[in-house]
């Protein structure tokens, strides 16, 4: 019998194997550990809970109830006089009404203090896709984007897999509650200048994941002055705006560019979605806003790989231009966050347990930097490893957001039931005390 | 089982890698009506999507040097396949790969005077407002036909879309959207579609999919569902495998005439290049394997690593079916040269006509072939007529790549209410059964009579199989047998005929004179209206030569 030679296997490229997707890091295997066994109020009650998904739980009654008295949004009404029509367009402008009824939708957000263009508005199938495609245009492959630490970890793919951009860290700390400083800004700049990488932009997240805080005033006047000494560009993804506590504390980058009359703004974009405010991620509805023209049309045209489909384009549609759904939801989400929030911290509290101080985001940043063994990176996962295995709390690790100080996590409280919030609260009281007997 | 070798023929003239030419797929402008709630109206959702620049590409063309002639080994951009239009979202911007050569004319960082500067990606990128294709584009939004309404204006016949059996899915639609979306029969819950789902599509859809694929493939083949990733749409489906296939800088064979999308699909932010294999008309389009053999040795001449070859079956714009024989002896040339398979099957439910579709699927099924380097593309947005819901699918017999595509599809997904939408539609297999029999039907009369028609003013057509459109030979009436006589053609059929087709070199047509002519968005009664157009002109253009 002759031997079969074997051929070499037929290849995949450098991005099919590359490590970039992260999917290996602690964010990640703490999900599996999830989904291996998940947390039920009856059926397992032993199981892990799951706080280290940031997605938004508490006011799904409301989209339901919208829902249930419009069918017209998801059927297109009575004989369906609209469906041909919705069902072949697949133009990457987008709906003209989803996209008036995003820029309303933003600017309610945001107290009416910047208004929106609804023909500066680029859709993509969530803001996943709305920061990788602004890296291809803005940056070309080799080059440099600087972002903020501690930072969502999603962006090592979001913005490198793919491009083969480059995130260069502008390192922030405790001392100041993490905010950037202008030192911090140069120091990152001068790093890549000495690594040889033309650094492109900086990309902020505000309100701050994960931090769970909006970014100052004068912070974004003086990251926005320096991206434009150096004359480079500034993605603010502001895709937690809608879920700050209070409507007066966030401060959009829109309203800073509006306020100087719009001077320098076509190197500024916005990234929005309707993910976390919404709480809609299954939808995949994301947008780019930009104030650059040749941005905007470049990114309408590479939207064609990540276009939402015309018939949630529709649903969403009618559903965000209901002036009165939009206001009662805004305000009754901001509530129901605030006072999840309020309990968690509380909660933790009475566990003897810090948290940053925060006033947004589906999220708070915890401080257990007191139980590490050693202020290390290592130490910091040997009690993230005890948390997920003993006391069955996925949460996420600072390292994983590559934040300089060791012993932060990233406890989400939005995507469960009060309940289930109690019991995570319970749980972490009693090893917090095992911890002080021993 | 025997298989039959293609014939090598020697090729009748000198090869010449068709250089030039845009590709455009015209899009019907439809006025779009919305009833919004709240603020009422109409809404005219109209799009031209113009980033096609098919003359200045040309020209530009003119003024530097041959490709051909070209010696750099692995350069990406000079090799410039011009941007065309595709029949998806939106018109291509110029594609000149991902920019290698420093030379670029970038504005530094650096430089405190001067706009902030954008990738290289977007520095080619011509707008293109004054391209004959976007001069088509507009000529059919400002004066669209209408047999009453409009009866002089422009008939769109440059878009590869489906109305023919639309309104089997509206009827469908009407008696079970709400309930099909959030109900499932069951109490309304959103949370079953709000919260975060699988990027690559819920089970329940793919296995639906799966179903579906193999219905309109005629229960040839059955699709296992975990081979399945789905993305929004078929065109992030190519861009994906060309990611997951090639790297920067490699090269993929692709049969010409193509689907001008593929330009931008497969090239755009890949930086992988498109090697024409030309077919002819003296073989009816169809791919010889010399042909493919000779392309192949070219590029590795340049220095460039071919990684694959992408075939569409039933293929766009010719219209024309892979034979069986045609599949295993491409199947042999891939394990030859150790490269993968890319099978576009996107059009495989508008087959029409007595000849057998054969998917790949099948022979890999048959054959205990080395099955790693097969990949399927489907989508929803031609046999479903539902372009607007993006669904596309890869499905690969490749674990490896599975994995790495599954994790792409984070940045193209499909939206979970359409996706629970179509699962209760797709799950009605009698009303599937129903659409795909009478979608074939009707595209098989329309292509009959209008293939008829093109006969009686002495245009011919290339026997087609399959998609909505024929693939016509109007050379005849060309002034000069060259690109620039087939758009001078176009122009008339435009502006005299008052009719927009797709003249083939946007399809990288190596033989000047094919046109497309998509009959899918007419009704029977336009077929008259538009012959009678197209021969004031054919009339003019015989008298001439």
């Amino acid at each position: 019998m002759a031997i079969e030679i074997e051929q070499p296997s037929v290849g995949l490229s450098k991005v099919a194997v590359s490590e970039t997707h992260g999917e290996d890091s602690p964010y990640f295997a703490g999900w599996k550990a999830y989904d291996e066994n998940p947390y039920h109020e009856s059926t397992n009650q032993s199981g892990v809970i799951q706080m280290g998904l940031a997605e938004n739980q508490v006011s799904f009654d409301l989209l339901e109830k919208y829902l249930e008295e419009h069918s017209e949004a998801s059927s297109w009404g009575k004989g369906a006089p609209g469906f041909k029509e919705n069902a072949l367009f697949q133009d990457y402008h987008g709906l003209k009404s989803f996209r008036q009824a995003m820029a309303n939708f933003m600017e309610q957000i945001r107290g009416g203090r910047a208004k929106f263009d609804p023909d500066r508005i680029v859709l993509t199938a969530g803001a996943t896709a709305a920061n990788e495609l602004l890296t291809f245009i803005l940056a070309d492959p080799g080059d440099a984007l600087l972002v903020p630490t501690p930072y969502y970890p999603g962006f090592d793919r979001d913005l490198r897999w793919r491009t083969g951009v480059k995130i260069v860290p502008i390192h922030c700390d405790s001392s100041n509650n993490f905010q950037v400083t202008p030192q911090a800004l140069e120091a990152a700049y001068s790093e890549a200048e000495s690594m040889n990488l033309k650094v492109r932009g900086v990309l902020i997240t505000n309100p701050s994941n994960p931090l769970g805080a909006t970014i100052q005033r004068s912070t974004l006047e003086e990251i926005l002055n320096f991206v434009t000494r150096k004359n480079i560009h500034l993605v603010s993804d502001e895709i937690y705006s809608g879920s700050t506590f209070s409507s007066s504390e966030f401060i959009s980058i829109a309203e800073i560019l509006e306020s100087n009359s719009y001077k320098n703004s076509e190197r500024v974009h916005i990234v929005y979605s309707l993910s976390k405010d919404l709480g809609l991620p299954g939808f995949r509805v994301g947008t780019i806003y930009s104030y650059n023209d040749k941005v905007v049309t470049t990114a309408r045209r590479m939207s064609s790989f990540t276009l939402i489909s015309s018939q949630t384009q529709h649903l969403l549609a009618c559903m965000l231009s209901n002036k009165e759904f939009t206001e009662n939801y805004i305000k009754t989400n901001r509530e129901r966050l605030r006072k999840r929030y309020d309990m968690i911290i509380k909660g933790l509290k009475n566990a003897g347990i810090q948290c940053l101080e925060g006033n947004a985001g589906l999220f708070c940043w915890m401080n257990l930097s007191p139980l590490l063994e050693e202020p290390t990176r290592e130490g910091e996962l040997a009690l993230w490893k005890i948390i997920l295995n003993e006391v069955r709390l996925n949460i996420s690790p600072g390292s994983s957001c590559h934040c300089s100080e060791p012993g932060w996590f990233r406890v989400c409280f939005a995507n469960m039931s009060e309940q289930t919030l109690e019991i995570a609260l319970e749980r972490i009281h009693k090893f917090m005390e095992q911890r002080r007997r021993n | 089982m025997t298989r039959t070798r293609f014939s090598r023929k020697r090729s009748p003239e000198p090869e010449k890698e068709k250089a030039g030419g845009g590709g455009a797929v015209m899009r019907v402008i439809v006025p779009l009506q919305g009833v919004v709630q709240g603020s009422g109206g109409l809404v005219l959702g109209s799009i031209i999507p113009c980033a096609l620049f098919y003359f200045l590409q040309f020209y530009l063309k003119r003024n530097r040097d041959d490709p051909n002639d070209q010696n750099e080994s692995n350069s990406t951009s000079q090799t410039q396949n011009p941007t065309t239009r595709s029949p998806s979202s939106g018109q291509l911007a110029e594609l000149t790969g991902l920019t290698r050569t420093p030379s670029r004319p970038l504005l530094s960082p650096r430089s405190h005077t001067g706009p902030v500067s954008i990738s290289g990606r977007v520095h080619g990128i011509v707008k293109g407002s004054d391209s004959p294709y976007c001069v088509g584009l507009r000529r059919v939004k400002e004066d669209p036909y209408d047999e009453l309404g409009n009866p002089n204006g422009v008939i769109q016949l440059g878009l590869a879309e489906n109305k023919l059996s639309l309104e089997l899915v509206k009827d469908w639609l009407t008696e079970n959207a709400s309930n099909a979306i959030l109900g499932n029969g069951k109490e309304l819950s959103i949370s079953g579609i709000a919260t975060y789902q699988p990027f690559d599509g819920l089970m329940e859809f793919k296995v639906t999919v799966a179903g579906f694929m193999s219905q309109v493939m005629e229960n040839a083949v059955s699709f296992n569902p975990s081979q399945i990733v789905l993305t929004a749409g078929a065109t992030p489906a190519i861009e994906i495998l060309s990611f997951c296939l090639a790297d920067a800088g490699n090269a993929f064979l692709v049969p010409t005439p193509y689907y001008p999308g593929f330009d931008r699909d497969v090239k755009w932010r890949t930086g992988v290049e498109i090697i024409h294999v030309p077919c002819r008309s003296a073989d009816n389009f169809n791919l010889s394997i010399t042909a493919l053999d000779r392309a192949f040795n070219q590029a590795k001449k340049r220095g460039l690593k071919v990684r694959g070859i992408i075939i569409s079956n039933p293929s766009n714009p010719v219209g024309n079916l892979l034979s069986r024989e045609s599949l295993y002896t491409l199947l042999d040339f891939a394990r030859e040269k150790n490269i993968h398979i890319i099978s576009n099957e996107i059009l495989a439910g508008c087959t029409h006509g007595n000849e057998e579709f054969v998917s790949m699927a099948e022979i890999v099924d048959q054959e205990d072939v080395d099955r790693k380097r097969v990949h399927i593309v489907y989508g929803l947005s031609k046999d479903l007529s539902l372009p607007g819901f993006r669904v596309g699918v890869i499905y690969s017999f490749n674990e490896e790549v599975l994995a790495a595509a599954k994790k792409l599809t984070r940045f193209s997904s499909i939206s979970a209410p359409t996706q629970r939408l179509l699962i209760s539609m797709l799950s009605d297999s009698k009303f599937v059964q129903t659409f795909i029999t009478t979608n074939r039907e009707r595209l098989q009369r329309m292509y009959v009579q209008f293939v008829a028609g093109l006969k009686k003013l002495g245009i011919g057509c290339i026997k087609s199989s399959g998609g909505f459109y024929c693939w016509a030979d109007m050379s005849g009436f060309i002034s000069s047998y060259s690109e620039k006589g087939e758009l001078e053609l176009w122009d008339k059929l435009l502006n005299i005929a008052k009719v927009n087709v797709t003249p083939g070199s946007c399809c990288h047509c190596i033989e000047p004179g094919w046109f497309r002519f998509c009959f899918a968005t007419l009704t029977e009664k336009d077929i008259p209206v538009v012959m009678e157009r197209i021969q004031k002109v054919t009339e003019t253009c015989k008298l001439n030569s």
